[in-house]
């Protein structure tokens, strides 16, 4: 039934570049989208295994960073007279290699944090994230600094003299949504199997965890893995669409935008980051599609967010599950009468 | 201590001092195949404190705990988990925000074999792998006796429910040896008479148990052989009625009062 529901939404969803001829809201949307796949990736550490990265853009910047240059090519001296270059290699290509640097990062940061909980993850993921930065900054002859990388191939897909580029919107946006689809399919995949369930038996009660053999720092690292990687692949696909990567990629802001997007939408849950990145990705535009004040705008902007969380602690998807639950379960209460207690003698 | 062959369990000279306190000066005993024996003793005697070095939560300061000739120092908790020797804990211990069947599949771990290739591509070993735990997790509510809970959240469960939900968890992981931490305190006596039968039917089934409980009446009737510990040494060990009357046990519960000829 849910299933359906998905399918149908996803069906809507590939069919709005066909009818919507406003590109201006497209990009909003691609934009939104990547997001999306980033709180998504978020929503895998902090709502199924519980633990808070507070440094999350770090591998979406990683992401980016790589594909760029792997797409760009580049040279850099390791020791005065050494250099390691790699040529410019197809955009495809750069952007696996995105996913699997974000990955093995995230495997490093996995093995690195493996005894640390809570406020420990926090700070190491922080500080993490401020290191990714610092090098951005930098390491001038491998990332340019502060002056960016520039003029990122776009994407593009040929087949003999049919060239399908993804440098337009409709395209991309397409392809935003076919790698949302997929990393929603794997987490749903995952959380519902066994690996899943070591995940949130850590985020539930760790040591209890461990009492039935669950090795829950594996869980964790392999959690990390995927969710770098994602992270990984939005960050390529953003650094292929807007096509300059600087070092603000690696802000704060990024990170607590993507927690926020996962904390109102609801984490733990399969739909509360596109609830919460739909909405808080979606809403800044619209508010400013209503030629309202920049600074109103963000007054707005932060008073919905208080109020979604004072209402909805628990994030919006779980308040809207749980009203039509108990809504499900009155009619059962009122249909249905209620068996006797088995009583054991 | 009894050197018989039969023994699953020994804990030999295991001391465990935090820095100044000494939780456990240096106990030994031992726990044979099929017996159910309680480890009893006042407030602060050290009895969590033994079941958290035997199943690795805790590093003892000195000597050896082995199970089934294997011996147990520095292993984690879930490796020692994986040998199955499983444990429960003192407080309510589930999975609160999972429904009961969540838990018990979640207990399922060790028996489940999907890797992350079978899971992504959801292939056919990966669904008969899952449909043979959701099996086995039915037989388990089933055999606690709360499977007409299965479909609601741990954390609102009754009391008694959710401890022998603790227990259904500790049971998936198929033990052979089970360390149960207070596991009818807190519970009316209609419950506890629940209890003491599952643990009758999970003795007969084949599993060795270690008790810790408070609860005297309960486990003078279900335990083969008692072990009683003060302040971190074993005063006594022998069958529920030697140590109902031994004096060191009585002076240990109820203090010494004046000398009485």
């Amino acid at each position: 039934m849910s299933r359906y529901l998905g399918w149908f939404l996803v069906a809507f969803l590939a069919s709005v570049p066909s009818w919507l001829n406003d590109f201006y809201f497209l990009h909003v949307l691609i934009t939104t989208g990547i997001f999306i796949i980033a709180a998504m990736s978020l929503n895998l550490l902090l709502g199924y295994t519980g633990q808070l990265s507070l440094g999350h853009v770090a591998f979406f910047g990683i992401g980016a960073y790589t594909s760029a240059l792997v797409s760009l090519g580049f040279d850099v001296h390791v020791l005065p007279d050494v250099t390691v270059g790699v040529a410019p290699k197809s955009a495809w290509f750069a952007m696996l290699c995105a996913v699997l640097v974000a990955g093995l990062t995230g495997y490093g940061i996995g093995k690195l944090s493996f005894r640390v909980r809570g406020a420990y993850f926090v700070i190491v993921s922080i500080s993490f994230a401020e290191v990714v930065r610092l090098v951005a900054v930098n390491w001038v002859e491998l990332t340019q600094g502060p002056m960016a990388l520039n003029n990122i191939p776009a994407l593009t897909f040929a087949v003999g003299t049919f060239e399908l580029s993804f440098l337009r919107k409709p395209a991309f946006y397409l392809l935003v949504l076919a790698a949302a689809v997929i990393c929603y399919v794997i987490i749903a995949r995952l959380i519902n199997s066994r690996a899943g369930r070591a995940m949130i038996a850590l985020r539930e009660n760790e040591s209890l965890a461990t009492s039935v053999g669950i090795d829950v720092t594996r869980y964790l690292v392999i959690a990390t893995v995927i969710s770098a990687a994602m992270a990984g692949m939005a960050g390529a696909l953003y650094s292929h669409y807007i096509r300059i990567v600087d070092p603000d990629i690696f802000l704060f802001i990024y990170t607590v935008t993507m927690v926020i997007m996962v904390v109102t939408g609801g984490k733990g849950t399969l739909a509360g980051p596109i609830v919460g990145g739909a909405i808080f990705g979606v809403v800044p535009e619209v508010l400013r599609a209503m030629a309202i004040e920049p600074e109103v705008q963000w007054i707005m902007y932060g008073v919905l967010m208080v109020v979604v969380v004072y209402f909805l602690p628990r994030g919006i998807v779980p308040a809207i599950e749980g009203y039509l639950a108990g809504r499900k379960r009155v009619v059962d209460v009122e249909t249905v009468p209620s068996a006797p207690e088995p009583l054991e003698k | 201590m009894s050197a018989r062959a039969d023994t699953v369990l020994s804990i030999e000279h295991v001391a465990v001092h935090f820095g100044g306190l000494i939780a456990i000066s240096d106990i030994s005993f031992s726990v044979c195949s099929g017996e159910i024996v309680g480890l009893i003793g006042p407030n602060g005697a050290g009895k969590t404190t033994a079941f958290n070095v035997i199943t690795g939560f805790l590093k003892q300061t000195s000597g050896d705990v082995r199970y089934r000739s294997t011996l147990l120092n520095g292993l984690k908790p879930h490796e020692i988990a994986k040998l199955g020797l499983v444990r429960t804990f003192q407080r309510t211990s589930v999975f609160q925000e999972r429904t009961v069947f969540q838990n018990v599949l979640t207990g399922l771990h060790c028996r489940g074999r999907s890797n992350l290739w079978n899971i992504l591509l959801q292939t056919s070993q990966e669904k008969s792998s899952e449909r043979e735990l959701t099996n086995a997790a039915h037989g388990i509510l089933h055999f606690v006796g709360i499977e007409q809970r299965a479909e609601e959240l741990a954390g609102t469960l009754p009391y008694g429910e959710q401890r022998l939900l603790g227990v259904a968890l500790a049971l998936a992981v198929k033990p052979s040896m089970l360390l149960l931490d207070e596991p009818v305190s807190g519970m009316n006596p209609s419950e506890t008479a629940r209890f003491v039968k599952l643990l009758e039917k999970i003795r007969t089934s084949g599993v060795t148990i270690l008790l810790v409980q408070h609860d005297m009446p309960m486990v003078m009737q279900v335990c083969n052989r008692i072990v009683v510990l003060n302040y971190g040494r074993i005063i006594a060990e022998g069958t529920p009625s030697e140590i109902q009357n031994n004096p060191e046990v009585i002076r240990a519960y109820l203090g010494q009062g004046k000398k009485r000829a």
